[in-house]
C-alpha cells in the first residue's frame, strides 16, 4: 500500500465517521430543527400555555377579521390552517407586504387561555414559483391555477401593502 | 502558467460580456414577480452568489483532497486563494438575502435552517481563510486548511437539502427540482445568464488570485536561494547567479 494510497483510504474513513456522527446528530436534534409547527402539530402535542412557539401555515381564506384593541390600536384576527387543523390567531403589529388570505404565514407567540394563538411577530412566506403578473393572471382566468403552488392571485393583480381585508 | 496567461483574460471578458447581458436583461428587461413585484430581482444576484459560495466549497474540498492526499502545491495555493473569494461571495448572498427577507417576509435574518446553515458555510470560508495564513510554514497551514475544509463538507447537504428535511421560513429551490422548474422562462433565463456570468467571473478571480499566489511564492524561494547564497560566500561578495539578480531587481 503506498503512502498516498493509505492518506487516501484515512481520509475517506473519516469522512465516513464525520458523515454518520452528523447524521446521527441532526436525526436526534429533529424537533429543534423546525422552525415552526403546523396546526396538527399543536392539535397533537398542545405545548405548555407559556411558552413561546412558531406556529406555521396557510392564512385561511376568509377568516381575515380587523378590529380594534382596548387601548385603540388595530388589531388582525386569523385562522391559520395546514388542511386538517386550524389556529386562531390574533395580531396587532406591523403585517409584511405579501400577508393576505391563502398565503403562507410564520407567526411567533403563545397560547392564549382560550385556545386563541396570541402573535408577537408575523413573517409571510411564499413559495418556489415565480411568474409574471400577467401569466398569474391568466391562468388564475383560465381555472388552469395550480392549488398546489399556493393561493391564486387576486383578481386584478397584486395586492397591495396592508392586504385586503 | 503559460495556459491561464490568456484564460485569465479571456474569462474576464466573457464574464463581463455574459454579466452585462444578463444583469442588463434581469435588471430592467424581464417581467415582475405576481406576488413580489420589482423585489424578486434581487434573486438575479442572490441566486447566484448562494450557487457559487456552495460550488466553491465543493472545489474548495476538492482541491483540499488533492492537496492533502496527493501533495499538490499548486491545490494548497489554490485554496489558500480561494477561500476569501469564497467569504466575500457568501457574503454577498446573506446580505442580498437579508435586503430581500425585510420586504417579503417582514424580518432581515430568522435562525431558521436554511440560513444558519448559509451563515456556517460563510464562518467556515473566513475560518479557512484565516487558518491557512496564520502559521509561518506555508505548508502546515496549507494542511490544518484543508482539514478544516473536509470537515465542514458536512455543511454542504445541509445547506442545500435544509430546506426539505426541516420546515424553514426560506422557500424550496426553484430551479434544481424533479419537476420542472417553478420560475417562468421570462425569469429562470435571465437567471441562468446571471449565474454563467457570476461563475465566469469567479473563475477568473479565482485563477487570476491562484497565479498572483504561485509568483508570490517563486519570487520568495528565489529570495531565499539568493539569501542563501549570498550568506555562504565568505568574502562579502555577491555569489547569486547573475539571472537570479536581474529578475529580482538586486543591482551588484
Amino acid at each position: 500500500m503506498t503512502r498516498r494510497r493509505r492518506r487516501l483510504t484515512v481520509l475517506l474513513l473519516c469522512a465516513l465517521g464525520l458523515g454518520t456522527a452528523t447524521a446521527l446528530t441532526l436525526t436526534a436534534f429533529q424537533d429543534n430543527l423546525v422552525f415552526f409547527q403546523s396546526p396538527s402539530d399543536i392539535a397533537a402535542n398542545p405545548p405548555p400555555p407559556a411558552r413561546a412557539f412558531r406556529l406555521g401555515g396557510l392564512v385561511e381564506e376568509g377568516s381575515v377579521t380587523r378590529d380594534s384593541t382596548p387601548e385603540g390600536r388595530p388589531r388582525i384576527g386569523f385562522r391559520v390552517t395546514d388542511g386538517q387543523s386550524t389556529v386562531a390567531v390574533q395580531y396587532s403589529g406591523v403585517l409584511p407586504d405579501l400577508f393576505r388570505e391563502g398565503q403562507g404565514v410564520v407567526t411567533l407567540g403563545q397560547m392564549g387561555p382560550d385556545g386563541v394563538f396570541l402573535a408577537r411577530e408575523v413573517l409571510a412566506r411564499h413559495d418556489e414559483n415565480y411568474m409574471p403578473p400577467e401569466v398569474a393572471e391568466a391562468l388564475r382566468r383560465t381555472g388552469h391555477w395550480n392549488p398546489a403552488s399556493g393561493a391564486a392571485p387576486p383578481p386584478g393583480g397584486r395586492p397591495t401593502a396592508g392586504g385586503r381585508s | 502558467m503559460r495556459v491561464t496567461g490568456w484564460l485569465v483574460p479571456g474569462l474576464t471578458v466573457a464574464a463581463l460580456v455574459v454579466l452585462g447581458i444578463g444583469l442588463a436583461w434581469g435588471l430592467a428587461f424581464s417581467p415582475p414577480d405576481w406576488q413580489q413585484g420589482e423585489t424578486v430581482r434581487i434573486m438575479y444576484v442572490h441566486v447566484p452568489m448562494a450557487w457559487l459560495a456552495m460550488g466553491g466549497y465543493v472545489g474548495l474540498v476538492i482541491l483540499s483532497i488533492l492537496g492533502l492526499v496527493w501533495k499538490h502545491p499548486v491545490a494548497d495555493i489554490a485554496a489558500r486563494e480561494l477561500s476569501p473569494i469564497g467569504a466575500t461571495v457568501t457574503a454577498l448572498c446573506l446580505l442580498t438575502g437579508s435586503l430581500w427577507g425585510r420586504p417579503m417576509w417582514g424580518t432581515w435574518w430568522v435562525w431558521d435552517a436554511r440560513l444558519t446553515s448559509v451563515l456556517v458555510l460563510f464562518f467556515l470560508w473566513v475560518g479557512h481563510a484565516a487558518l491557512t495564513r496564520a502559521f509561518d510554514d506555508a505548508e502546515r497551514g496549507a494542511r490544518m486548511g484543508a482539514i478544516l475544509a473536509l470537515i465542514g463538507a458536512v455543511n454542504v447537504p445541509i445547506v442545500k437539502f435544509s430546506v426539505d428535511w426541516w420546515n424553514t421560513l426560506h422557500q424550496p429551490a426553484s430551479v434544481t427540482r424533479l419537476a420542472a422548474p417553478g420560475l417562468h422562462p421570462d425569469i429562470l433565463y435571465p437567471l441562468l445568464t446571471c449565474g454563467l456570468g457570476f461563475t465566469l467571473a469567479f473563475w477568473a478571480l479565482a485563477l487570476a488570485a491562484t497565479r498572483a499566489g504561485l509568483m508570490e511564492r517563486r519570487m520568495r524561494a528565489l529570495q531565499m536561494a539568493a539569501a542563501r547564497r549570498a550568506d555562504v560566500s565568505p568574502d562579502g561578495r555577491h555569489s547569486a547567479a547573475p539571472e537570479v539578480r536581474n529578475r529580482m531587481g538586486i543591482t551588484p
